[in-house]
C-alpha cells in the first residue's frame, strides 16, 4: 500500500465531522489514538459471527474465538519481532503490563539495598508501581536527570548504574517531551551490571518499527489504543526465561494447569498472567490494528509524522510567545509547548472552540512539569492521519488564542 | 456575543491577569490549599474572620485565567462580608458555573462566571477557590476536586 494521507483519512470515520462548525483536526493521539474502518469490522464480525469463550470450548465459535484471539498474540509478536508467542502477555495496557512486571518480577526479585534506575521522563504509570514495590521491599528508586531539551544525561546515566542497580526502567518515546530515547544503548549499558530492563513503549510503537531482539530489552510493553485498536487491550513481552521463573500475580480460571482445594499447579507463560475470561475482542481488534499499519509500513509512517512534526515545529516558531518544551534532535509524534502569560487549560478551551482538539495539562509527568519548573503544558500529538491542514487549524486557533486571552 | 467571548469576559481577563488580593493574610485565622488535580491548579486562600466579620482574605497559586479570576473576584466579594454568608455564596455560585437554576440575587460582580455553564469541563477551574474557601472554614487544610 502506498502512502497516500486523504485515503488514510478517508479509513478514519471520526474524523469526518464538524466542531462547532469547524472541521475536527485531532491533534491527540498521545492520549488515545482513532481507529480505522479495518479495527471497527474486525470488531465487528468478530462479535457478529465468532464469539466465544475462548481455550476451552470444543464447539466452533470457540476455536474460531481462539484462533482470532491468538492470531492477536502472533500479530504482537511479529510487531515487536519477539522470538515467541510464549514470551508475549496480553494485559489491559501498558499500566497493568508495568503493574505485572513490579508485582511478579520486583517484589520476589528486590529486596533493601537494591536500587530502581528510572528515568526522569517517565510516565506516572512507569513510577508510582516501582514506589508500590519500593516500600514493599526496601529497594530505593533513583532517577536520571535530563537536560534542558529533554535528553537524558547519558554520564549521569553510567554514574548511576552500580552493582546494586536492579532494574532500569525508560520510556522509549517520552509522552510529555516526544524524545526518542536510546534504549539500545542504555540496556547494553544496564546488562554490563546485570541490571535488568523494562522499556515502556506506549508511544513509540504506533510511531515506529519495534525489534525487541535488538534492542535486548527484558521486558517491553504497550497499549493497543494509542496504536489504532480498542481500549482494553495491550501486551506484554518478556524474555522467557525471566517470565518461566516469575510467580503468577492473579489468580483465577485460564492460569492453571490443575487445581484442587490443596493445591494448584499453574499454567507456563503466557497463560499463567491471564487469569479470567480475557479481552477477545480486543485481541482481534489488536490484530487488526497491527496488520493495518503494518501494510502502510512502519517507515513510510515515521517518515510521514516525522515531516508534519518537523513543520508544526516551524509552524509553533513563528511565534515568539511559544516555547517548546522538548527539544531533542531525536524526537517522535509529539509538540509540547507553553505560551508565556497564557494559562494551557485556557489554550485547549479555545483551541477546542476552533475544531482542534490538544490535551492540556501535565500528561501524567509531574515530574517532567517540575523539571522544566511549569505547571502544565499543551500539547498537540500526531497520528497517521494527521495532515498539514490540521497544524494549519492549529496555528490559527494558537493566534486567535492570543487575540482573545492577549 | 459567542460562548467564549462569555465566557473570557473583559472582567474575567482583567483579574486573570492582575489578581487582586494576591498574597498571604497575617494574621490568618483559617487557611487552606486548594488543588486541581486534572489541570495542576493549586490556591492556597488565607482569611482572618473577627466575630463573624472576613477582615481579609488572600490567595497565592497558579491557575488558569478562570480560576484564578475566579479567586480574585472571590475575594473581593467577601472582604467585609460576614463568614455566615459564604454557604449561601457558595451554593450561588455553584449553581451559575454549572448552569443549576442558579440565583444571582446576591451575587453582584459574580455574575461574570455565567459563561463557564457552557463548558462543563471548566466549572471545575471557577469552583476551585470556593471549594478551598468552604475547607478554610471548615478547618480542613486541603481539598482537591478529583
Amino acid at each position: 500500500m502506498s502512502f497516500n494521507i486523504d485515503e488514510i483519512r478517508a479509513q478514519f470515520p471520526v474524523l469526518d465531522q464538524q466542531i462547532f462548525g469547524k472541521p475536527l483536526s485531532f491533534l491527540d493521539s498521545a492520549a488515545s489514538a482513532q481507529r480505522p474502518v479495518a479495527v471497527l469490522d474486525a470488531i465487528d464480525y468478530y462479535y457478529r459471527n465468532d464469539h466465544a469463550n475462548v481455550h476451552r470450548g470444543v464447539h466452533q465459535l470457540s476455536q474460531r474465538a481462539t484462533i482470532a484471539y491468538e492470531a492477536g498474540r502472533e500479530a504482537v509478536r511479529d510487531f515487536l519481532g519477539a522470538p515467541s508467542t510464549k514470551e508475549i502477555v496480553f494485559t489491559r495496557g501498558t499500566t497493568e503490563a508495568i503493574n505485572l512486571v513490579a508485582y511478579a518480577w520486583g517484589v520476589p526479585n528486590l529486596k533493601a539495598g537494591d536500587e530502581i534506575l528510572l528515568s526522569g521522563m517517565e510516565h506516572h504509570s512507569n513510577i508510582v508501581p516501582w514506589q508500590f514495590v519500593a516500600a514493599q521491599t526496601g529497594a530505593k528508586i533513583r532517577v536520571i536527570p535530563m537536560d534542558d531539551r529533554g535528553v537524558l544525561d547519558m554520564e549521569a546515566y553510567a554514574e548511576l548504574l552500580n552493582e546494586r542497580t536492579k532494574l532500569v526502567g525508560v520510556v522509549h518515546v517520552s509522552n510529555a517531551l516526544g524524545t526518542i530515547n536510546p534504549v539500545k544503548q542504555m540496556t547494553q549499558m544496564a546488562h554490563k551490571v546485570g541490571a535488568v530492563v523494562l522499556i515502556d513503549g506506549a508511544q513509540a510503537v504506533p510511531h515506529c518499527a519495534v525489534d525487541v531482539l535488538d534492542m535486548d530489552c527484558d521486558f517491553y510493553m504497550f497499549s493497543g489504543h494509542k496504536v489504532y485498536a480498542p481500549t482494553g487491550i495491550g501486551a506484554l513481552y518478556g524474555k522467557k526465561a525471566l517470565l518461566e521463573a516469575m510467580p503468577p500475580w492473579q489468580g483465577g480460571g485460564e492460569m492453571i494447569r490443575s487445581v484442587t482445594f490443596e493445591s494448584t499447579v499453574v499454567a507456563p507463560p503466557p497463560t499463567r498472567f491471564e487469569a479470567g475470561t480475557p479481552n477477545i475482542a480486543g485481541g482481534v481488534g489488536l490484530a487488526a490494528a497491527l496488520g493495518w499499519i503494518q501494510a502502510l509500513g512502519m517507515d513510510a509512517v515515521a517518515a510521514h509524522e516525522q515531516q508534519l512534526l518537523d513543520y508544526g515545529t516551524q509552524l509553533l516558531g513563528n511565534f515568539d510567545r511559544i516555547r517548546l518544551i522538548g527539544t531533542a534532535p531525536e524526537k517522535a509524534g509529539v509538540l509540547s509547548f507553553v505560551i508565556d502569560g497564557i494559562h494551557p487549560h485556557d489554550v485547549g478551551t479555545v483551541l477546542d472552540m476552533e475544531g482542534v482538539a490538544v490535551r492540556t495539562g501535565h500528561h501524567c509527568a509531574q515530574p517532567v512539569m517540575e523539571r522544566f519548573g511549569i505547571p502544565a503544558t499543551t500539547r498537540a500529538s500526531l497520528g497517521v492521519y494527521n495532515n498539514r491542514a490540521d497544524l494549519d487549524r492549529l496555528a490559527m486557533g494558537l493566534t486567535r488564542v492570543m487575540e482573545l486571552l492577549g | 456575543m459567542s460562548d467564549l467571548l462569555v465566557l473570557y469576559q473583559e472582567m474575567i481577563l482583567d483579574h486573570g491577569r492582575k489578581p487582586r488580593n494576591f498574597g498571604r493574610c497575617d494574621p490568618a485565622s483559617h487557611h487552606a490549599d486548594g488543588y486541581n488535580p486534572l489541570c495542576g491548579d493549586r490556591f492556597t486562600v488565607t482569611l482572618q474572620v473577627d466575630a463573624d466579620v472576613i477582615t481579609d482574605i488572600q490567595f497565592e497559586g497558579s491557575g488558569c485565567a478562570i480560576s484564578t479570576a475566579s479567586a480574585s473576584l472571590m475575594t473581593e466579594a467577601l472582604k467585609g462580608r460576614a463568614a455566615s454568608d459564604v454557604p449561601g455564596l457558595f451554593e450561588a455560585v455553584h449553581g451559575l458555573c454549572t448552569g443549576d437554576a442558579p440565583n444571582t440575587d446576591k451575587l453582584g460582580k459574580l455574575v461574570v462566571f455565567g459563561g463557564v455553564a457552557n463548558f462543563p469541563m471548566r466549572v471545575k477551574c471557577a469552583t476551585l477557590p470556593w471549594h478551598t474557601l468552604k475547607a478554610a472554614l471548615k478547618g480542613e487544610e486541603s481539598v482537591s476536586t478529583e
